[in-house]
Formats: C-alpha cells, structure tokens, sequence
C-alpha cells in the first residue's frame, strides 16, 4: 500500500520559488516574445532573489528538517550552500545582463537553463542519497552543457560545449558505476544507511574500494581537479565568459558539496580508501594548476588554470580528514568555497567589463589599463591579490583555515601537504601578479586611452564581489559564523 | 584621559588608513588637495605618537597602551583577537616608522617620480604605514601576520610603477621573496597554535608555548619563523632581493624599505621567535650568528664591487642588518639592546643616505659613480650631509651608527650561557673586520660622489643644492642621529626593561 510521505513545503520552498520562476520564464519568452527580451533578465534575477527568501526564513527558524527517509535534508550545511548558489546565480545574472542582451543571444532561454542548473545546486545540497545526487548533478550539469556552447556560431563555443559534454557523461558513468557497486554490496541508497552498512565491515573490501574510487573520480571532473580537468580550459575560453565565470564558481561548488556529502557521510569509515587518494589529487591538482597558469597569456585560460589550482587547495582538508577533524574540514571547504565565489566573480566580471573595450582577453590587451581605466585596475588587482592569498583582501583567510586543518593534529601528510600549499601559493603570486604588472606597469599597447564605459549591472556585480572579498579580508567573523554548521545533524 | 590610552594604539594604526579612504574619493587632479591630506594624516599620525611617548611610563616592563583587560575577539571561530600594545622594544620603532613616513610624504612634496600621480602614490604610503605602525603594535599572532603583509601590496606597486629601468623584475622578486617566507611563517604560526596551547596571544604564548611542546617541534616551527622573518632582514644568503629592490625603487620606497620593512624582520625575531621560543632560539643562535657575520663581509665586499651609488647603500644594508643580527643572536640583554638601537640607528641613517641618493639622482640623472664626483664643489650642502651620514654609517663614535653597531660586537665577546664563547669571540672577530670595511667602502663612495672636481659632463652646468623640502625632510633625522650619538641613553632606556622581560624566559 502506498503511504505519501511527508512533504516539508518550507523546506521545499527555495526549490519551488525556483522552478515557479522558471515557468514564469519560459511562459514570458513564449507569449511575449522579442517585447520582452529585457524583463527576462530581470525576472531571473528577481527570482533568484525570491528563492533566497525562504533560505533565510529557514535559517532563521534553525531546525533541521529531514524528509523522504532521509534522502533530502535541510540543515544549516544545505542553507549555506544554497545561499552561496542563490547568490553566485544572481551575480551570474547581473554580469550576463548587458552581454547576453548586447550579443543577441536567446535570452529567454539562456536565464531559464541558467535558473535550471542553480536549481540542480539547490537539491545538490540538501540530497542525502545516491539517487537524488545523481538527479540533482544531472539537473545542473545538462543545461551547463547547452551554455556552455551558447556562442553557437563560434568554433571554439562548440568546442567548448561538446569537450563539456562527453567528458562530463563519461564522469557520469563512471559515477554511477561506482555507485551501483556501492549500492550493490550495502543494499541501500541513502548516505546514512550505507555509512551504517559499510561500518559492520562485513562487506567486500575491494568492490567497496572500487566504488569509492569511481565516485571520487567522478566527481573529481565536476571539480576540475588534475588529472580529470582537461576540459576546464577549453571550456572555459569556449564559453560565454558569464557562463565560465559561473561554472567555475558555482558549478565546482556543487561538486564539492556532494563530494563532502559523500565522503563525509558514507564513506566515513573507509578513510583508508580516500585520503591517499585525495592527498594525491590535491597535491597534483593545486601543482599542475599554477605551473599551467604561469605560461598563459590568455587571461581566461589563466583564470581557468588558477580555478583548477584553487580547487587542489580546497580538495586538501579531505586528505587528512578523520571522523573527529570532519567538522573543521567542512567549515574550512565551506568557508574556501564562499569566500572563493566572491573573488572569482569579482575578476571574471572585471575581465569582462575591460574585455567590452578592448574585445578580448589576450593579456597583453591589459597593458596600460591603470592609465585609462584606473578604478578597473584597482579592482582588478583586488580581485586577483586576493586570489593569491594577500592580506588584507579575503584569500588569505580561506587559505587559512585550510591550513589550520591541515596543521590541527600534525601528521607527516598533513604537515607536507601544508607546505606544498604554501609552496604553491607563491607559484600562484607570480602569475596573479603578472596580470597586475600588465595592468599598472605596461603601457596602453593601442594609445587608445578612451574610458570604459561600465554597464550598471555589471558595475553592481564588480561592488558587490568587492565589497565581499574586503569584508572577509578585514572582518572574517563574518563567513566565520558558517563554521559551525554541525553538518549533516551528526 | 583613560579612554585615550585604550584607543592610542588603534588611532596610531588607522589615522593613515582614514587619510587614504578620503583621497581615494577625492579625484586625481586635485594634486594639492592629496598632498595637503597625506601630510595632515601624517602629522596626526605623529602627534599621537608623541602622546604615547608622553605617556609612556619607562620603568614598566610589561606591555602598555593595551586596549583594555579583555582584547576583543576579532576572529573567534579561530580564537584571533584584536589584542594590541607596546613595550620598549616596540615603541621606537613605531616612531620611527610615524616619523619616517611624515619625512616621506614632505620630502615627495616636489619629487614625484614618473609617472607622477600623486595620489596614487601617497595612498600608498599612507596605506604602508597602517601596516608599519601595525605590526609594531600587534599582539596577536594573526593580526601580526596580516599587517605584516599589508605592507607588501603597496610596495610592490611602489617599485613596479614608479621604480627605475627593471623596475618589474625587482617588484616581482621583492614580492615572490617576502611571500615565500611568509607562507612559511603562517605555517610557524599556526604550528605554534596547535602545539602551544590553543591561543594567539604573543604574550600568552610567551609563558606557556615552548614548555607545552617537544624540543625537536620547536625546533622545527623557529626553523619556519625564522624563514620568514630571515628573507624580510634580509640575512644571507636570503639577500639577493634587497639590491634589486632598492635599486629600483623610486627614493621614497628606497626610504621606507631601508627604514622600516627591513625592521619587521628583525623585529619579529625579538618579538616574536626569540621570546616565545628561547630554547629553540638558543640552540639555533650560532647559526643565526654565523649567518650574521658572513653577511657583513658579504655585504661590505657587495659594496666594494658596486658602480651604482644606490646598490652599494643598499648592500650596506646587508651588512648593517648583519650587526643587528649578530647583537640578536648573542641572545643577551645587552645584544639585543644594540640591536634593537641598530636598528633604528640604521633606519634613521640609511633613510638619510637613500634620500641624498635620490635628490643625486634627480640633478645628475644618473648614480654612476665613475659619472658622479665634485658633489661639494656643486652643491656643498649636499655634499656635506652625505659626508655626515657616510661618517654616522661606518659608526663613528658621537652618531647614532656607532651604539647599535659597537655594543653588538661587544656582546659577541660574552654570549647567553650555553652558547659556545670561542665561536662567538671568533665572530666578534670577523664583525670588527667588517667595521673596517664599512669605513673603506663608504669613504670609497664620499670620495667618489662628493670630492675631486666635476666630471666634464657636468662642468658648468648649474647643479642646485638643496630646496626647502629636502631641508624639512633631512634635519629632523639628522639631529635625531646627532642626538642618539651623543645621548644614547634617551633609547636605551626605553628598551632595556623590555628586553629583559623578553630574555626572562631564556634564564628558566
């Protein structure tokens, strides 16, 4: 007999505002045509600002709800989350607005997959079962596929989408490989219930260990990280630079959320499987990224190299991550991945905002920008010195907490891993600060010293990732407060 | 007034910092309008300062000025706090730094280098003294780590856009150097967190972190500080950045650079490494001292091979800094007060010899030595005051160089217990050689900047002496080296109190 099971509509309400939004999208782009090119910009804005209404109310009420036998959760971990993915989709929004309006691109299409795929965010961080990571991946990667060949006419777009596609169906097989292994030796899809079966021990170590591994590899290309990140660059420079700023930023980040829901609930008491794993990733990952990035000359291939750098810093807390030290690890990831949407934003938008002038994102198109266009060049350095982890610009507190995990309980691997991170920090000073150089030490390579007209829109997406990246910098109380998310109501 | 004694410190740190926002919302053109703002910031700036010192109380060997019982917690998820406060090692150098920037700023009034910009420019002096004044002042780990590095962002952008030829190499090399150390240190630091005793606090870490932890961890962490604080003196072999950057640097960085970045480094060894952990510093003291004395050698030859007038004062800095090391890795009361008087003895002297460097450099275009000579026959006064400062650098006695660099020597001669005297005798040795040489290549460069006649590129060109900038900006610090040579005693008996409350933890 079928019982219907409970339906929390509060917590559910981010996820229906969304979807309601997307309806109202699809409806307006349908009936009203090109007279309504322009509101839907601003309807997808305005929605993903209403989705965040209820993140808020449900924050403010504090208690963790729990529906489908635990297959999707409401804690303070999934607010976080869907807070950051609300956010980072309104600043995608706000610096797609004037470039996908003036490219004369499908705009109502364009918000309506773009809003499809935060969606996809917004269950990733409440799903706590295989199933609904898997829908919840798949409802945010299909539409990052299409965005990301939305230039359609562009060569390098179409590289960018079909490179997306097939390496990220193939992660998803791997995936799911992966998982039907895992669900074949515990007989269960929900996290909890296969941390419990793997616990008793009584199950096959390798087809376990194999599962483990497919997961983690799939979802190693969600995150970029070497050597499963060889189509970030190409994608990236592909793309819509909106879109590579948004994929980089909040598309990883879902990629770390199911990472850290599934490791750091199912596969909790296989640490033995993981850590050398993710040790090996991380290292790899943070090294390659930098040594990548110093020979670019393209500024976003550079950001895309730096990106996958970054995700190696915030890949390393899982590498000496035992059952006691979880909850720092998650604070530090969390607190990385916040703090990290507001730099990477903040430069993506610069780079666009310049790239309006000069149509192009070669680096040496920068030279001289100091000159002529000094308030970009400021905010531009902003962005990428905090990028490299300068005080007083926020980086240097992600990394950090990073590195207080890594130093808390000092094992051999952790101390080691703590110092190839510094080691690489000043890897990535270099061509961070080679971007600044080009900026401020170089002259005007064109003489062509006429002002940047910014857009208001991405002007207010520019102050706002500004005003983020200072405030962690100055006053980290402020993202400090997610630290103790209690996750997953363990 | 108690209220002003909580709040001194945090208005002496961020007066600069409200300067810096204003002219960042004033426009560019408005030139008058910056330079008028960067000089009253930093003459409040001073005055508050000097209200510190009035209220300085010299026989209290703890920490003053600190902002009430209770610091604020400023970052509580990791247990930093905003905690602040001076003591005798502290104080001088922070009016060093208040009184340099001020000289700077006055002495910029018609010097700006190309690309001009004065805005620009002072913003970033004034945002390089929030984090000077700050790390003097910091009390807390992190806070020391995050004024540390504030200063690094507007030096860089100082040597990149306004330095000379190879300004961007130079930029990018005194940036990657600095951070490689710090990233080094922030390990240190957060080493000393979690094996120290869950705390921040300088002065708690002081009285429990090294005995709550192993000899060989300790070893280990000063091992990371001292990385980080060695690559900042800068100490050889850790060096190479400190001649490209001051090279390049336009005057005013040279100045500052000189002055006061190199200070942080030494600063953070006697307050910071050497306090917290004493027996690691002991055991890691005649390396420290070796180190020491092969830079002053080192230094004093860099100087004989130099052509350019700015490189060899910037080589000079190797090995004065040297000195300051040896007197710190003595380990003694009565080292560790010489350094602390070397230090600001070669902030006061070196700023001076890099300002006369760049006023040179703005009438002759060039600091080519074999170009330059006859710099009393053209502009006397000028002449006259290298020689002053030349005679302050190789520490004759009566200027200020003497009491941080002969005191230093002194100690070596009777090392902390423990630490071998023969060793320590010998570097003694091998520091007196180095004074010797510190005489022949300064009077080398007097000889051949200020006497002879002219070289015949500059017969009969009028050379102007000095203008009023340069006369506010030089004889303040001119009396101040006359003044420290002659009175030591005014600085001594600041920081003496202070260095044996810091050395207590050694005799444990």
């Amino acid at each position: 007999m079928f019982h219907q099971p409970y339906v929390d509509y509060h917590a559910f309400a981010p996820e229906i505002v969304l979807t309601g939004v997307l309806v109202l999208l699809l409806l307006v782009d349908l009936v009203f045509e090109d007279r309504a090119r322009y509101a839907t910009s601003t309807l997808a804005g305005l929605g993903l600002l209403g989705a965040l209404i209820p993140v808020l109310t449900l924050a403010w009420n504090g208690h963790d709800r729990s529906m489908f036998g635990g297959a999707y959760v409401v804690d303070n971990f999934a607010l976080v989350l869907k807070a950051l993915f609300l956010v980072a989709g309104y600043i995608t929004v706000l610096i797609s607005t004037d470039y996908i309006g003036e490219g004369d691109y499908y705009e109502g299409e364009y918000y309506f997959l773009l809003l499809s795929a935060i969606l996809g965010m917004t269950v990733m961080a409440s799903a706590r079962d295989l199933i609904s990571i898997f829908i919840a991946l798949e409802t945010l990667s299909i539409p990052a596929y299409l965005l990301a060949g939305w230039r359609k006419r562009d060569v390098k777009g179409n590289e960018a989408s079909l490179k997306y596609y097939l390496l990220g169906v193939f992660a998803s097989g791997v995936m799911l490989y992966g998982m039907s292994l895992i669900f074949g030796v515990t007989g269960s899809t929900v996290l909890v219930h296969i941390h419990d079966s793997l616990a008793k021990g009584s199950t096959s170590v390798p087809i376990v260990s194999i599962g483990i591994l497919f997961v983690i590899i799939g979802f190693a290309f969600k995150v970029s990280a070497v050597p499963f990140h060889t189509w970030a660059p190409d994608t990236y420079e592909g793309a819509p630079t909106p879109i590579t700023a948004f994929l980089s930023v909040a598309s990883k980040a879902a990629g770390f959320v199911a990472l850290m829901t599934l490791v750091f609930i199912s596969f909790d008491g296989r640490s033995d499987v993981w850590q050398p794993l993710f040790w090996v990733l991380s290292a790899i990952t943070m090294t390659v990224g930098n040594v990548i990035a110093l020979r670019q000359t393209n500024v976003i291939r550079m950001l895309a190299y730096s990106s996958v750098a970054q995700a190696g810093y915030m890949l390393a807390p899982f590498a000496i991550a035992t059952h006691a030290s979880r909850p720092q690890a998650i604070e530090a990831i969390v607190t990385y991945l916040v703090i990290y949407a507001a730099m990477n934003l903040g430069a993506f938008a610069v780079v666009m905002a310049v790239a309006r002038k000069t149509r192009s994102a070669e680096k040496s198109t920068f030279g001289g920008l100091f000159e002529y266009a000094p308030g970009l060049a400021v905010l531009l350095a902003v962005f990428l010195f905090a990028l490299a982890g300068i005080p007083p610009l926020g980086g240097w507190y992600a990394k950090l907490v990073i590195i207080r995990v890594l130093l808390d309980h000092p094992t051999g691997w952790g101390v080691s891993l703590a110092v190839v991170l510094g080691v690489n920090s000043v890897v990535g000073l270099f061509y961070y600060a080679s971007m600044a150089r080009e900026a401020f030490m170089r002259p005007v390579p064109d003489e062509d010293r006429a002002p940047i007209r910014v857009p208001a829109t991405l002007g207010s997406a520019i102050a706002l990732c500004a005003l983020g990246t200072f405030a962690v910098g100055i006053v980290p109380q402020i993202v400090a407060r997610f630290a103790h998310l209690a996750p997953f109501g363990t | 007034m108690h209220g002003f004694n909580d709040w001194a410190l945090t208005l002496a740190v961020f007066i600069p910092l409200v300067g810096a926002v204003v002219m960042l919302v004033i426009p560019r053109a408005l030139e008058d309008w910056h330079k008028g703002i960067a000089l009253v910031t930093t003459v409040a700036d001073l005055v508050v300062g000097g209200v510190i010192l009035a209220r300085f109380k010299l026989h209290h060997t703890g920490l003053q000025f600190a902002a009430g019982a209770h610091p604020k917690d400023w970052i509580a998820v990791i247990h930093a706090r905003y905690e602040v406060g001076i003591d005798g090692i502290s104080l001088p150098l922070l009016l060093l730094s208040m009184v340099i920037t001020l000289l700077v700023v006055l002495y910029s009034w018609n010097h700006f280098p190309e690309p001009h910009n004065p805005k620009a420019f002072l913003l970033l002096i004034l945002v390089l003294e929030v984090g000077m004044n700050g790390t003097f002042v910091a009390q807390d780990l992190i806070l020391f780590f995050v004024f540390f590095e504030v200063v690094l962002l507007p030096m860089y952008f100082m040597i990149g856009v306004w330095g000379g030829e190879q300004r961007q190499y130079a930029a990018i090399k005194f940036f990657l150097f600095t951070l490689f150390g710090s990233a080094l240190m922030i390990l240190g630091f957060l080493a000393l967190y979690f094996k120290g005793g869950q705390s921040f606090s300088i002065p708690y870490l002081i009285a429990h972190a090294e005995s709550a932890m192993p000899h060989n961890v300790a070893l280990l962490i000063f091992g990371g500080l001292f990385m980080g604080f060695a690559i900042k003196v800068p100490m050889f072999p850790f060096h190479t950045w400190l001649p490209d950057a001051h090279t390049q640097a336009p005057t005013q960085g040279s100045v500052i650079l000189a002055a006061i970045l190199l200070k942080l480094g030494t600063y953070g060894f006697v307050r910071i490494a050497i306090p917290i952990l004493p027996r690691a510093a002991h055991t890691w003291a005649p390396w420290i001292g070796g180190l020491a004395v092969v830079g002053i050698i080192y230094g004093a030859l860099g100087c004989l091979a130099q052509t350019d007038m700015k490189r060899l004062i910037a080589f000079s800095s190797v090995a004065h800094m040297g000195f300051v090391m040896l007197g710190i890795a003595t380990l003694t009361p009565f080292g560790i007060n010489a350094a602390v008087f070397g230090m600001v003895a070669h902030g006061l002297i070196t700023g001076m010899l890099f300002f006369i460097a760049g006023s040179v450099k703005d009438r002759f275009h060039t600091l080519d030595m074999k170009r330059l000579g006859g710099l009393l026959l053209q502009a006397p006064r000028m002449g006259w005051i290298l020689g002053f400062c030349a005679m302050a650098s190789l520490g004759l006695p009566g200027l200020a160089g003497f009491w941080g660099e002969f005191p230093a020597i002194l100690a070596a001669y009777h090392p902390a217990a423990g630490l071998s005297e023969p060793l320590f005798r010998t570097y003694m040795v091998i520091a007196s050689v180095g004074t010797v040489f510190a005489a022949g290549y300064l009077l080398w460069m007097l000889q051949r900047v200020a006497f002879g006649t002219p070289k015949e590129e500059w017969e009969g060109h009028h050379i102007d002496d000095m203008h009023w900038p340069e006369y506010v900006a030089w004889y303040p610090l001119l009396a101040a080296i006359v003044a420290l040579g002659i009175l030591p005693g005014l600085l001594f008996r600041m920081t003496d109190p202070a260095i044996h409350t810091a050395l207590a933890a050694l005799g444990k």
